[in-house]
């Protein structure tokens, strides 16, 4: 087995064994990175810079200073601002921009210091292509170009967390961090057979991450296995004063639960006593055959892995799509207004006054969609719309909060689709908007309740791309979603498998 | 026809805190341009705000201190507008939900005691500056700069009912709420740096109509005088315009001290919706009674209770208490005075601190809280007054004689020091007061005359004259009793 085909869970290993250094292993990434510009996955890379914290990560376990994840390449998203790459969030807005701090998450993966003697020690490999300040399923909103689906180059890579997957999925990282705000950790991740986590809001800081819509933002990894995504996300996981919205809790170990049995009802079947519930208005129109084929298959394993299977209802399921897109432009309308050409990032060559400094910088710097949500947001935020739209869906979002409760009463787990179908084609359906929102439908409420939420591989369609089923839990259940997770891959291997020119 | 003029105020208290209210950048005034600002001020990508505390904690101790209610849970709304001294592109502020809801202060407006209703206060952050004069951009060309080390400093907005009817009451309960601000230490008062800013609401109505007139709101005036004058000006110009057919039309105008007069800024169709929303980076700011008995317990003596003390235990009038309660410096002072002459002379130390030393330092231009002479340094001149060893007039000329002294920073004179080396002793010698009172009677036989045909001015008249020849130290009631013997007998 290739270096890039292991998991983080066998690298970590693999160094403490001494049978390749940091240094060799960030190489051997950096070079694989360089023979796949094309597939656009990273936006900026600095190979000196890596190497040297391949180096210190060397130094750290040489001196006996090394924790499970030091000296493990890794991809950032470019969604979190960071000291030595540029961080744009994909826009023409931030062409360049060079943060003066660690996101919070950056710094906690990153190499050891002063402020942060605990962290990671993980070596940066650089900066993943997203959708523009990750608005977008499918990563055609970058001002840098799409990412090219490596199990189809033809295909997208879903969105927004693209180029965080297509890292992952190409090997050109063994992990990466995504963000989530309606499914950007998990519809990628499904796109291109990965497993990823969007854990329960307020888990993971969101200082240094640039904000989308700040009520629904949460950041979580994006890797080849659960096990990978439970030592990632055990590492993210801390309290942060510096996000007034950060659990107060300091974290837990999300490996934990994953070699055990979910009770001890049958101990030849490590899922008996696991209540999955279906939601009916999931499997409805709009679920294609392929996906929904596939998701019978899953449900069946973990049937057979002692498992019982209700069906449960989300009767505001529908609602959700309507309640995202009024509720995260009108975040976003907000939150993109610091980017006014005055203290940094791009501003237009030529204005006459103010307003059009404002008017002209704005314009340039921001895509079509981006451009579109703040349009949206500002109307459902203006006077005389505000209680018609904006409060209406908050009013909605707690209704949705509360029927996810009361399925929460009937199982343990929610198993469902990411998406309603595999990767479309690239430009397929980026010149309607509107169709677009409508791939969301499965994501977007578990973001509105905050819930944590997993994509885990489980199929590919007759065309070879990857099928994702989606495991929702309560909140803080993400040791028990990942423990889920674990045993389902166990005894599957569709997260084992890679692409052709991958296999290499 | 005749106008009444219907006031209320907003007035902008900067919270002494140490730190921002959403960074931990610090707060000091005066620091060199864009130094205090870290990136969370700056608005940098990936920042968030962390609520202040102890801005907090202020807010809650001035809504005590008025009789609010503390809202239990308020929230922190975005309020959306762009500008260069606004890094964020919107302002932290409390809309919907303020943390101190109602509450009332009780001011005096000439000797009349009033009670000012407030609607709110509300915690929200301050923007930059813009800098306009004297500042050169990177072309070498006049440019606007901007600091933004005012941004995220924390601000209580303080705002009254529409309740107030002249300019000088408007002064009045500005002035009221300075003293109490300073006195909780919730803020410098310090109005040359902006510590304390006040807008104005003004419309102007029939006597006797129910509806207010159309407003207009006078923003950013940081004195006394520039908010009375600007009120006064604004209520002219409103009446005139009425009376001259035309209508107010509802608008922000700035006051322009040089030229006395406001001008329009924006009206109202230029207002900016400022598409307020909940905050989402920050939860409701929960404030739990525990919370709120903490700030209690730690809170200090509030005018009020002192003026009811005051009144009770020592027979102070209500105006005297209210004038005395103003600031904290002379309440402080009032009470020290009173521990070191006892409580049976609270009406002379009173009368002289609400007058010889309020004019002194209204003369000087000095704040109460910079009172160059000490409690107990007054006390000793004092007290030569009331055992009679000087008379009142020469207690004014030594306690001006001390003021001059302590406010050029040269070391205050003792008291006996300068009775005994300056002959300022009273004449309390029946024999040398008869002396002197039997010169003047000889020198002023007209008043005499005029005495004894029933005028009694003509006795004042020569008891100021006995005075006068005494240079003041002659002590009054003697003088009076003995001159009346005289002019009877003889």
């Amino acid at each position: 087995m290739s270096w890039h085909q292991k998991s983080v869970a066998q690298l970590s290993k693999a160094l403490i064994n001494k049978e390749i250094s940091s240094f060799e292993l960030s190489t051997y990434y950096l070079e694989r990175m360089a023979d796949s510009r094309n597939l656009n996955a990273y936006l900026d890379t600095l190979p000196e810079l890596s190497l040297a914290q391949a180096k210190e990560a060397d130094t750290l376990r040489a001196q006996g200073k090394a924790g499970p994840l030091t000296g493990i390449p890794i991809a950032h998203k470019d969604v979190f601002v960071s000291k030595g790459w540029a961080t744009t969030a994909a826009s023409k807005i931030l062409e360049g921009y060079i943060s003066p701090f660690d996101a919070a998450v950056v710094e906690a993966l990153g190499m050891p210091s002063e402020r942060h003697p605990h962290a990671a020690g993980m070596v940066c490999l650089g900066k993943t292509n997203m959708d523009e300040f990750a608005m977008g399923s499918s990563n055609e909103n970058s001002a840098y170009g799409p990412v090219l689906n490596p199990w189809n180059t033809k295909c997208v890579s879903g969105g927004s967390s693209g180029g965080s997957a297509v890292a992952v999925a190409a090997g050109l990282a063994p992990v990466a961090t995504g963000t989530d705000t309606g499914g950007s950790i998990r519809q990628p991740a499904a796109f291109c057979g990965l497993t990823g986590i969007k854990p329960t809001y307020g888990r993971v800081s969101r200082y240094g991450m640039i904000a989308y819509a700040s009520s629904l933002d949460q950041a979580g990894p994006i890797g080849k296995t659960a096990e990978d995504c439970a030592l990632l996300l055990s590492a993210m996981s801390f309290h942060d004063p510096r996000d007034s919205t950060s659990l107060t809790d300091s974290g837990e170990d999300y490996a934990r639960h994953l070699h055990s049995s979910w009770s001890d009802k049958d101990q030849n079947k490590p899922l008996a006593g696991l209540r999955v519930g279906l939601p009916k208005e999931f499997y409805a129109d709009g679920l294609s055959s392929e996906v929904a084929q596939a998701l019978l298959v899953a449900k069946d394993a973990l049937h057979s892995l002692g498992a019982s299977v209700c069906e449960v209802s989300l009767p505001k399921t529908q609602l959700s799509i309507p309640v995202y897109y009024v509720l995260a432009p009108a975040e976003a309308s907000s939150n993109l207004s610091r980017y006014d050409g005055v203290r940094y990032g791009h501003r237009a060559k030529e204005y006459s006054d103010l307003v059009q400094m404002y008017q002209r910088s704005r314009s340039e710097g921001f895509g079509e969609e981006v451009k579109r949500r703040i349009l949206v947001g500002s109307y459902v935020l203006s006077q005389g719309y505000y209680d018609a739209y904006y409060l209406q869906a908050q009013k909605i979002r707690r209704i949705i909060a509360a029927d996810f409760q009361a399925a929460f009463n009937q199982c343990d787990v929610i198993l469902g689709p990411v998406a309603p179908d595999v990767a479309w084609n690239l430009g397929e359906k980026s010149k309607d908007p509107l169709q677009m929102y409508l791939e969301d439908i499965y994501t977007l409420s578990t973001n509105l309740a905050g819930l944590p939420a997993m994509s885990v591989p489980c199929g590919f369609s007759k065309g070879g791309l990857p099928i994702g089923m989606q495991l929702i839990g309560n909140y803080f259940s993400e040791a028990r979603l990942l423990q889920v997770a674990h045993q389902y891959q166990l005894v599957s291997d569709w997260h084992l498998r890679y692409p052709a020119e991958v296999s290499a | 026809m005749k106008w009444e003029v219907v006031i209320g105020l907003e007035t902008h208290t900067q919270l002494l805190t140490n730190s921002k209210i959403f960074s931990g950048a610090s707060t000091q005034f005066g620091a060199a341009p864009n130094t205090q600002a870290c990136p969370v001020d700056l608005a940098l990508p990936g920042v968030l705000p962390v609520l202040n505390r102890q801005a907090v904690e202020h807010a809650i101790r001035f809504g005590l201190a008025i009789g609010a209610t503390i809202a239990p849970a308020s929230i922190f709304a975005r309020k959306n507008y762009f500008y260069p001294d606004l890094p964020k592109g919107y302002q932290i502020s409390q809309y919907e939900i303020p943390v101190v809801i109602g509450g009332q202060l009780e001011i005096m407006v000439g000797k009349e005691l009033t009670v000012v209703q407030l609607t709110r206060a509300h915690l929200e952050e301050d923007a930059g500056k813009s800098v306009h004069e004297n500042f050169t951009g990177p072309n070498g060309e006049p440019a606007s700069g901007i600091d933004l080390n005012r941004a995220g400093t924390p601000l209580l907005e303080i705002v009254t009912d529409p309740v107030m009817r002249s300019a000088a009451e408007a002064v009045a309960y500005a002035k009221a709420l300075h003293g109490l601000v300073v006195w909780l230490g919730v803020c410098d008062g310090n109005m040359q740096e902006g510590s304390f800013r006040c807008d104005a609401n003004v419309s102007v109505r029939p006597f006797g109509q129910k509806e207010f007139g159309t407003r207009c709101e006078i923003k950013n005036l940081n004195s006394f005088r520039f908010l009375e004058e600007a009120i006064n000006y604004e209520v002219r110009r409103q009446i005139e315009l009425i009376e001259d057919g035309g209508t107010v039309i509802q608008e922000t105008r700035l006051y322009d001290p040089d030229r006395q007069e406001t001008r329009s800024m924006r009206s109202k169709e230029d207002a900016h919706d400022y598409r307020y929303f909940p905050d989402p980076d920050l939860l409701p700011l929960i404030i739990s009674q525990e919370w709120i008995e903490e700030v209690r317990s730690s809170m200090p003596l509030l005018p009020a209770t002192l003026r009811e003390q005051w009144q009770t235990n020592f027979g102070l009038s209500a105006y005297d208490a209210q004038v005395l309660s103003q600031d904290r410096a002379s309440a402080n002072l009032f009470t020290e005075l009173i521990d070191l002459l006892g409580a049976s002379q609270a009406k002379l130390i009173s009368n002289f601190i609400t007058g010889e030393l309020a004019s002194a330092l209204n003369r000087s231009n000095v704040a109460a809280v910079d009172m160059p002479l000490q409690a107990k340094q007054l006390s000793y001149l004092l007290r030569r007054l009331i055992d009679s060893t000087i008379s009142a007039k020469i207690a004014k000329d030594i306690f001006a004689f001390m003021w001059e002294e302590a406010l050029n920073g040269k070391e205050v004179s003792d008291v006996d020091q300068i009775i005994e080396s300056r002959g300022l002793k009273q004449i309390t010698d029946s024999a040398a007061l008869g002396v002197l009172i039997d010169t003047v009677l000889q020198a002023n036989t007209k008043s005499v005359e005029e005495f004894r045909a029933g005028k009694e001015k003509a006795f004042n008249a020569l008891v100021g004259q006995v005075m006068k020849a005494s240079q003041g130290k002659a002590n009054p009631q003697q003088l009076n009793e003995l001159l009346r013997q005289k002019l009877q007998s003889s």
